[in-house]
């Protein structure tokens, strides 16, 4: 079972090609130029290095939000025309939840952070634990737009030491030396930002589970409404404790 | 539909403002599909297109309008020729939607990919219903981003002899009908409205350009319409604002009018052509017919579902550009400010 790997949530740009438990190839840059410019390109090279004809994958696993808008729509609109082309469903992969996926099997809790800007980050927390021969990741907080410091006092609560990863580590830092009581340890690099081997690989788990939709339905999860939806509703808020 | 094997067809897709589109185009002149979601209601509660908003409406539309397009013109991708997408100007964000999804096909097919300039493909827009039209002629490009006096001198092949300065002609219809309480999208509104009313009422300025006698400039009118209401409501009179509608109507349309067929004459064309949302305003279309008949201009315009953004128009232009062997590579990125 072949699976194609895609993020673009963030800074970084990645493809990776997955074959049951083998990285086929894995290309990620993190680098400035935009990702409608490099995306496609860097799937069509990879496709070349492995002679790989396309129309033999299964699956298209997407990092599927929270991230950039548009970073997150060109990896969409992407898999989205590779799905209708080839007819293959999409596997929608949380991007914060691909992100942990990098520190497989690590003890304690995985906390990936992205910046959000506004004062936020995007994040999550996630643990490993033993299933027969393998991990299963679970939940301990959902993904959500947080203010760091909200988050900081979330971990602390649950008194576990975190690794963290993610393009917000190097933003929020000081609060994360100033705040955490709980041991915490820093991904490094390879491991530490978003990864298409891993949403591919993330993305088998959940295919097997029958986690996947057809190419046309698929729409990212921004985990925040647009500017002027946010603007509308302080206005009516503002409003109605008026009245 | 049976394809025979001179056949050439163009899957079109536009998202660059706030209309997700697919068409399928037949040899450059026959429209076999013409898919278009508008999101207007949506935007409409905020007086104007949110970019974020239509970015968000194209990526969950655009494989059902697609699918439609194919559908409708009862082809199969592996009978498609050429994929043409709008890539400027325009919206970045709602561009990259299209773009990325056209590359993404093109990829997984191996059919060729056309990028298309938005207004080409306004332009174009006057092949479909006109088998007779050919370059050269001048066009007028009217809508709510572009206010453009071009000579179409080939297919693809454009000289722009005049533009706006500042407001674009369907921008201005907005702001005013903003102005007397219509609300958002402008044009329609003003050009019903002024049915009603009298357009020698007020007379509101009919703006010129120094340096270029083609070149439009839309504000100083807006700003007239403005203060006329203003001053009216210090006076404390009434506003017909149906007059006020047919009153600024006209002054919109006697420039154009007057701009573009100035041009046609200095150029030595017999054929003059208008396209954009604006070409689809009746008061401006009946101008054109008038004058154009009384000069012996040969006048052409799109039916109304080819002036608003469409993708049948785009698979016009891509089929010229696509038979001139223009192609483009999978690095292909959306340019808002595209220059024709």
């Amino acid at each position: 079972m072949k699976i194609l790997g895609m993020d673009s949530s963030g800074l970084v740009a990645g493809v990776a090609v997955t074959e049951d438990n083998v990285l086929l190839a894995e290309y990620t840059t993190d680098y400035k130029k935009t990702h409608s410019q490099t995306l496609l390109p860097m799937l069509d090279e990879l496709c070349r290095m492995i002679e790989l004809d396309v129309s033999t994958i299964d699956a298209i696993a997407i990092s599927a939000g929270p991230g950039s808008f548009t970073g997150l729509r060109i990896g969409s609109a992407t898999a989205k025309g590779l799905g209708l082309a080839l007819k293959k469903p999409l596997i929608e992969v949380p991007t914060l939840e691909g992100l942990a996926w990098n520190l497989w099997g690590s003890e304690g809790l995985v906390c990936p952070i992205m910046d959000a800007r506004r004062n936020q980050v995007y994040c999550g927390a996630y643990e490993f634990v033993p299933a027969g021969e393998s991990f299963q990741m679970q939940t301990v907080l959902g993904q959500d737009a947080l203010d760091i410091r909200a988050l900081i006092q979330k971990l602390n609560e649950t008194g576990r030491p975190v690794i963290f990863l993610g393009d917000g580590v190097p933003v929020y830092l000081k609060e994360i030396r100033e705040l955490m009581q709980v041991p915490f340890r820093i991904a490094p690099a390879g491991n530490n930002r978003q990864r298409a081997a891993s949403v591919a690989a993330l993305g088998a788990v959940y295919y097997a589970k029958g986690r996947f939709v057809d190419a046309a339905s698929h729409q990212p999860e921004y985990l925040r409404k647009s500017q002027a939806e946010r603007e509308q509703e302080e206005k009516r808020c503002a409003t109605e404790s008026d009245q | 539909m049976r394809k025979q094997t001179e056949d050439r067809l163009i899957l079109a897709i536009e998202s660059s403002c706030d209309e997700t589109a697919a068409a399928v185009v037949r040899n450059g002149r026959e429209i076999l599909s013409n898919v278009i979601y508008s999101q207007i209601a949506l935007h409409t509660q905020f007086g104007g297109v949110v970019p974020e908003i239509a970015s968000r409406k194209h990526i969950e539309k655009i494989n059902q309008v697609i699918e439609q397009a194919l559908q409708d013109a009862d082809v199969t991708l592996q009978e498609i020729d050429g994929i043409a997408v709008t890539y400027g100007p325009g919206l970045v964000g709602a561009l990259l939607v299209g773009v990325a999804e056209a590359k993404a096909i093109s990829f997984a097919t191996g059919i060729p990919l056309v990028g298309v300039h938005h207004i080409s493909g306004h332009i174009s827009a006057n092949y479909i219903e006109h088998p007779d039209l050919e370059p050269p002629f001048v066009c007028l490009v009217a809508s709510g981003g572009h206010s453009h006096l071009v000579v179409v001198k080939d297919y693809g092949e454009y000289e722009i002899i005049g533009r706006t300065r500042d407001d674009a002609a369907g921008e201005a219809f907005d702001k005013v009908a903003r102005a007397i309480g219509l609300g958002y999208p402008g044009g329609p509104k003003i050009d019903k409205l002024a049915k009603e009313g009298n357009p020698e009422a007020i007379h509101f300025p009919r703006a010129k350009v120094a340096e270029n006698e083609y070149d439009f400039s839309f504000s100083g009118l807006k700003s007239a319409v403005l203060n006329y209401l203003n001053s009216c409501q210090m006076k404390g009179e009434e506003v017909n604002r149906a007059d006020v509608a047919a009153s600024f109507q006209k002054s919109v349309t006697d420039v154009l009018v007057e701009h573009s067929l100035h041009a046609v004459k200095a150029f030595g064309f017999h054929k003059f052509a208008i396209a954009g949302g604006v070409a689809s305003n009746s008061s401006l279309r009946a101008a054109f017919e008038t004058e154009c008949a009384k000069r012996g201009i040969e006048f052409y315009h799109p039916s109304p579902i080819y002036c608003t953004d469409n993708a049948a128009m785009i698979g016009v232009a891509g089929y010229y550009e696509y038979k001139k062997g223009v192609r483009h590579g999978f690095d292909l990125n959306a340019v808002p400010n595209l220059q024709l």
